[in-house]
């Protein structure tokens, strides 16, 4: 195949993985050729294929060896994954998945508004503007159960994250880390501001399992009012 | 058919393969920590291999267990016994009578598969019977067993029925009946220092000539904070060549990351979906029991070979699998 027309390499990483590489920086173009690959799978599985995860700059692809037919299971799990890449129209354009997401800030929700706006010498209902007014990418879902890694957030509103992690953050919070913004899906431990929090549940256990946003969408968040995130909270 | 939890032990939870396709949604695998072990304790009593067990952590349980029902114990050896008589390992075990099956002391490693002909009748979550502690997801109410907790047993399979036929043959007087013969090599052995085989993972050239010397040639000993996500090393800290800036990729069961205070850490069952720091190496999966049976201060060393050396033994160990499934299947017929 021609490497060099999309420079992605397809490497053996363990026993019963493989890497594509589609480059080696954070970018919206190669989040989008990952989208596409991810979605090509979606619909065409193959024998031994057991499942893919997407990361910033790569797809890791797990499979079966045994289910294989070959003496070299990963040369023929190549040869497939390159023809799949090789057929795909990277260039064609997308409609954007664009997930709205209600946010109910500061408060007793967001507790640390207030310093977020300090640190940035804007009033509490700028940070609001700001954050609400921002289109951001799902590069990839990880480190929890339906946590989104955004891209997209205005330096303008950044704040480094707390000194002392809080030991457990309310399922639902909306926080800023850095130049990161992003929504807790499952009660945990973490560092980051908190500034608001989302009566949306952001990964649905019952039922089809999954995930609110996914690698690819374009998540916004809009402001509601206490009593609404109350009556939204209980509809979800 | 059900069990009945007497005294749930220190750490027993329902485990199969774990969960796959998830992991794009941030859902960890989780599953058997020895999932060689995890597979055999199905295989011999007539189960499908992914089948939840009982995976149990260095003190065991006290388990009330029907008459009628056949079950296996493979992995570490932590003294099984029903009325005060040692239960064998890694064979079929049928009972005659209603009996508690208790456990003793940790003799060798420290994780036990106990499983249940018909298997364990819990919901299966996202296409798994596994237990994610930290999100309270599977398994047995999403949580570790408690006392008095009692766990349905579903319907046997018929080779499960052929194996308790020929257990019927064997003339005993006890409680239980188990045949002479077992899972071969699959006895978890105390050793001084354990050899871990691994590959070279994808940062292994960032990191310091003198550091990989001292990786391959230096003991490390298992911190006590190592777990189902994790295992923590201590010994010569790890250094890379340079400062890097690493963003978040793939990890999977055995990657061994170099965090910045230059110990590292062995990924296991319970890992994240992604991670962000440097990885060295990546354990051959065929040495993943030999680390999931290691206790807090236990002692390995690493020995270097090529991931076509890995793939090579991991098919050698899926043909003695496969072998063991054939043999259970010459046994009933």
């Amino acid at each position: 195949m021609e490497k060099s027309k999309f420079e992605i390499n397809i490497l053996q990483i363990s026993e019963i993985s493989a890497l594509i590489e589609f480059g080696n920086e954070i970018s919206e173009d190669i989040n989008k050729k990952i989208r596409t690959f991810c979605e090509y799978i979606d619909k065409h599985t193959f024998e031994g294929f057991v499942e893919y995860v997407p990361y910033f700059t790569s797809v890791s692809v797990i499979y079966n060896p045994l289910k294989i037919k070959s003496d070299s299971p990963f040369k023929f799990l190549k040869s497939i994954l390159e023809e799949i890449l090789l057929n795909l129209d990277f260039s064609s354009s997308y409609e954007e998945n664009i997930v709205e997401i209600p946010v109910c800030y500061g408060g007793d929700l967001g507790p640390d508004i207030e310093e977020v706006a300090e640190l940035n010498k804007l009033t509490v209902d700028e940070v609001i503007k700001i954050h609400s007014e921002g289109r951001y990418l799902v590069y990839m879902i990880g480190f929890a159960p339906g946590f989104p890694y955004l891209g997209g957030m205005s330096e303008k509103i950044a704040a480094p994250r707390r000194e002392t992690p809080r030991l457990a953050i309310p399922e639902g919070s909306v926080g800023i880390a850095g130049i990161q913004t992003g929504v807790y899906p499952i009660e945990t431990p973490g560092g980051w501001q908190l500034i608001g929090r989302t009566p949306i549940k952001m990964f649905e256990l019952n039922g089809k399992p999954k995930s609110f946003l996914k690698s690819g969408d374009i998540a916004r968040f809009y402001p509601i009012s206490y009593n609404e995130y109350l009556k939204l909270k209980e509809e979800s | 058919m059900s069990i009945t939890v007497l005294n749930p032990g220190l750490l027993t939870t329902i485990q199969d393969l774990g969960r796959s396709r998830y992991q794009k949604y941030g859902v960890i695998v989780s599953g058997a920590m020895d999932t060689y072990a995890m597979r055999l304790s199905n295989i011999i009593i007539g189960n499908e291999e992914n089948e939840g067990v009982l995976e149990i952590t260095m003190m065991g349980p006290s388990l009330e267990l029907k008459r009628g029902t056949l079950f296996s114990i493979i992995g570490a050896d932590i003294s099984p016994t029903i009325n005060n008589k040692t239960v064998p390992m890694g064979r079929p075990v049928y009972l005659k009578e209603d009996c508690t099956l208790k456990f003793g002391d940790c003799k060798a490693g420290i994780r036990s598969y106990l499983s249940v002909a018909g298997g364990f009748d819990v919901p299966i979550v996202m296409d798994s019977k596994s237990t994610y502690l930290r999100a309270e997801i599977g398994g047995f109410k999403g949580r570790a067993l408690k006392k008095n907790d009692v766990l349905n047993v579903s319907i046997k399979s018929t080779i499960s029925y052929k194996i308790i036929e020929k257990l019927k043959e064997i003339k005993n007087e006890g409680s239980f009946i188990a045949p002479s013969w077992y899972a071969k090599d699959y006895n978890i052995k105390n050793s001084e220092r354990d050899v871990i085989r691994v590959f070279e993972d994808r940062q292994f050239n960032n990191i310091s000539a003198e550091s990989i010397n001292k990786f391959f040639s230096s003991e490390f000993v298992i911190d006590i904070k190592s777990d189902r996500m994790g295992y923590r090393l201590n010994g010569p800290k790890i250094e890379l060549k340079e400062k890097l800036e690493m963003i978040s990729e793939e990890v999977s069961v055995g990657t061994i990351q170099i965090p910045p205070d230059g110990n590292p850490i062995i990924l296991l069952a319970d890992r994240q979906t992604a991670g962000g720091y440097p990885k060295i190496a990546h354990v051959a999966l065929v040495d993943i029991p030999k680390i999931v049976q290691l206790k807090a201060n236990n002692k390995l060393i690493f020995k270097k070979i090529a991931l076509e050396e890995a793939e090579k033994l991991y098919f050698e160990k899926e043909k003695y699998i496969s072998d063991i499934k054939k043999s259970i299947k010459l046994i009933t017929l």
